[in-house]
């Protein structure tokens, strides 16, 4: 992204130094609007997952950002890695999403499916989840490296020059399939059998069980969805950014912020959500030190805990 | 292989300063959430608050190290009621976001460039601890037995650590058996309740966040003085993480249970990776299986494997009582 040099550019005149002048605040404003709608929309499809398993099981699962790591880091592996088949970024950014389903499926067969038939609690699970973050973002260092590594296509690209502000194919292309996928689940949600059923479940899983519907087939299917979706996003952001071992954990605390500010179990809040936090991150470069974009993040979060805790479009019922 | 260095390693760390500074930190912990049945994920912002308030008291302003202790308890007082208000409210699982968020905020807020001039920034403080070291009474030299060994200034971190760990347990053993803990207790499993009852749950909740966050913020100073310096990235969430581990591990809801998991959390720890590093050394894990770098990490995972397993088999811990740590929450 290019918000440290335009604030690198912003601190140069205001200091009075003799460097050639910087953009206009306007262009500045606007590039830092794109670049953070770039950003809000991947950690969108990060969140929606998160946001998912949360409606369906009630479970915050602290190891969603792991789910993003392994995703960028099994293409990683595909693309570049000398011991990988270096294939182009295209398939192995496909057979990472792939490897995500199937990792969310194999997590909820193996570890929820028989915690809940043990009948541990809620909190009990939360804690869970904090271990199997540990273990996963662990085991990915160990076979990944502390080393960050950016994918092998696409790596330095031109801006194309959009008036005031700018923006390269890779991100522009970034941005618009992750605004397709958004779209895309959006209407599975919305016109599909499957979508149907998960929304019902979300909204009163006792209900959605005697009606017929088979309610761990449900789960499964939306481990299996969010899996996929943080794999794409981790790629997506490992694209734009960097590949690193714990980048999905640098990410879990703003996809948080972005669930909860659009209202903790709506797959259409979380959405929204991450889209204010990406501009908020991004934006708050116009006025303040850029390593201080994740803290503005998140202190939006607690401030919006405290005037309407349901969040954008969550429900009163949710909140205890 | 050498037994003898692996197990005196593991005697060290297990009974070490840090020990004792985590067993702290865990005691407030387990005031939160296991005798309130707070899920605070923000352990370790009252450990940074309480080690920079000292921090910045002695080596920016040029204070005295008892005004930079008031300084630290005091910014643990403030960081609770900020806390407290907006998440009190909440369901425990908003709580844990919030205070998970809230502990990162302020790591990088004391991190950044802007607060540099007062906090050091991304390379912290140092030098702020020679008050305490001047206290030591106890003469050079090394002092032990058989392997394991602790210089002078080590010992005086770890008596003070460890007087403070039997006074704070005391104090709270007292606390809870009071009529203000059996409310507290009776918060965490069933809060409708209690409030029936006519009592002020939130301001119940209040006092034990704001009490569990100073124990964290002595914690935190106890950490800055043994390692003479802060720094921002030592205050990192996996903290938070690990003090849970060792709480589940000894037993929350259990005075003795913070103090036995962080003895048995720090022995196997550093069990696992002197035995690791020891087979390494001596060739019987070839070095291409794991190399001597990535052994921090291979032990983390087992720490989250641990974790996994001690809550899917025994959540009640060592020490815990499965009948009273339902965990219900709130």
């Amino acid at each position: 992204m290019t918000a440290p040099a335009v604030t690198a550019a912003a601190e140069g005149t205001a200091q009075g130094e003799e460097v050639p002048a910087g953009p206009t605040f306007g262009a500045r404003a606007l590039q830092a609007l794109l670049d953070g709608i770039q950003f809000g929309v991947i950690i969108a499809i990060c969140a929606v997952g998160l946001s998912l398993i949360f409606g369906t099981i009630h479970l915050i699962n602290f190891a969603h950002g792991e789910l993003v790591t392994i995703g960028a880091t099994f293409a990683f592996f595909l693309n570049v890695s000398p011991s990988g088949p270096g294939w182009h970024l295209v398939p192995a950014t496909l057979a990472a999403v792939v490897f995500g389903a199937l990792l969310g499926a194999a997590i909820d067969r193996g570890l929820w499916r028989p915690l809940r038939a043990r009948g541990t609690g809620l909190i009990n699970m939360f804690i869970v989840t904090i271990g199997l973050s540990l273990f996963l973002r662990h085991i990915v260092l160990v076979l990944y490296g502390t080393r960050p590594g950016s994918y092998a296509q696409y790596d330095i690209q031109e801006a194309i020059d959009l008036g005031p502000a700018g923006i390269t194919p890779r991100d522009l292309t970034v941005t618009l399939l992750s605004v397709a996928t958004l779209l895309g689940v959006a209407l599975l949600l919305q016109k599909t059998r499957i979508g149907t059923a998960i929304r019902a479940v979300s909204a009163d899983r006792d209900l959605a069980e005697a009606s017929g519907i088979d309610v761990k087939r449900v789960v499964l299917v939306v481990w299996m969805l969010g899996g996929a979706l943080a794999a794409l996003g981790g790629v997506f952001f490992g694209l734009v950014e960097i590949v690193s071992w714990d980048m999905g954990f640098k990410l879990l605390l703003l996809m948080f912020a972005g669930v909860i500010l659009g209202g903790l179990g709506s797959a259409y809040g979380a959405m929204v959500g991450s889209l204010v936090i990406g501009i908020v991150a991004q934006m708050s470069t116009l006025w303040f030190p850029v390593d201080l974009q994740y803290a503005w993040a998140l202190l939006a979060l607690i401030i919006v805990l405290l005037v309407r805790p349901q969040g954008i479009l969550g429900r009163r019922e949710r909140v205890g | 292989m050498d037994f003898q260095v692996i197990l005196s390693d593991a005697i060290r760390a297990g009974i070490g300063p840090i020990a004792a500074i985590f067993a702290l930190s865990a005691m407030g912990l387990n005031l939160h959430f296991g005798y309130t049945g707070l899920l605070n994920f923000g352990q370790v912002g009252f450990m940074l608050v309480g080690g920079y308030g000292l921090a910045i008291t002695v080596a920016t302003w040029g204070g005295s190290m008892w005004l930079g202790v008031l300084v630290g308890l005091a910014s643990a007082v403030v960081l609770a009621l900020l806390l407290g208000l907006p998440t009190l409210r909440l369901r425990a699982d908003y709580l844990a976001i919030t205070t998970i968020a809230a502990g990162e905020t302020l790591r990088l807020f004391y991190r950044s460039s802007w607060a540099e001039p007062t906090t050091g920034g991304v390379f912290g403080l140092q030098r702020f601890a020679n008050d305490f070291y001047d206290l030591n009474p106890v003469p050079r030299g090394t002092y032990g037995f058989w392997m394991v060994k602790f210089s002078a200034r080590d010992l005086w971190v770890m008596i003070v650590a460890w007087a403070l760990v039997i006074v704070v347990g005391l104090l709270l053993a007292l606390l809870i058996r009071s009529p203000w803990g059996r409310v507290i207790r009776s918060i965490r499993d069933d809060e409708t309740a209690v409030r029936s009852l006519g009592k002020n749950v939130y301001a119940y909740k209040m006092t034990s966040l704001v009490l569990g966050g100073v124990i964290g913020a002595v914690a935190g100073m106890l950490q800055a003085i043994h390692v003479q310096s802060v720094n921002p990235d030592s205050f990192d969430p996996g903290v938070t993480f690990f003090l849970y581990t060792l709480l589940v591990l000894g037993g929350a809801g259990r005075i003795l249970g913070p103090v036995v998991g962080s003895v048995l959390f720090w022995f196997m720890l550093t069990f696992l990776d002197s035995a690791l590093r020891e087979a390494i050394d001596s060739g019987v894990i070839s070095s291409d299986v794991i190399s001597t770098s990535e052994i921090g990490a291979v032990r983390f995972a087992l720490v989250g494997l641990a974790l996994i397993l001690l809550v899917a088999f025994r959540p009640q811990g060592i020490l815990g009582s499965r009948k009273e740590m339902l965990l219900s929450g709130r």
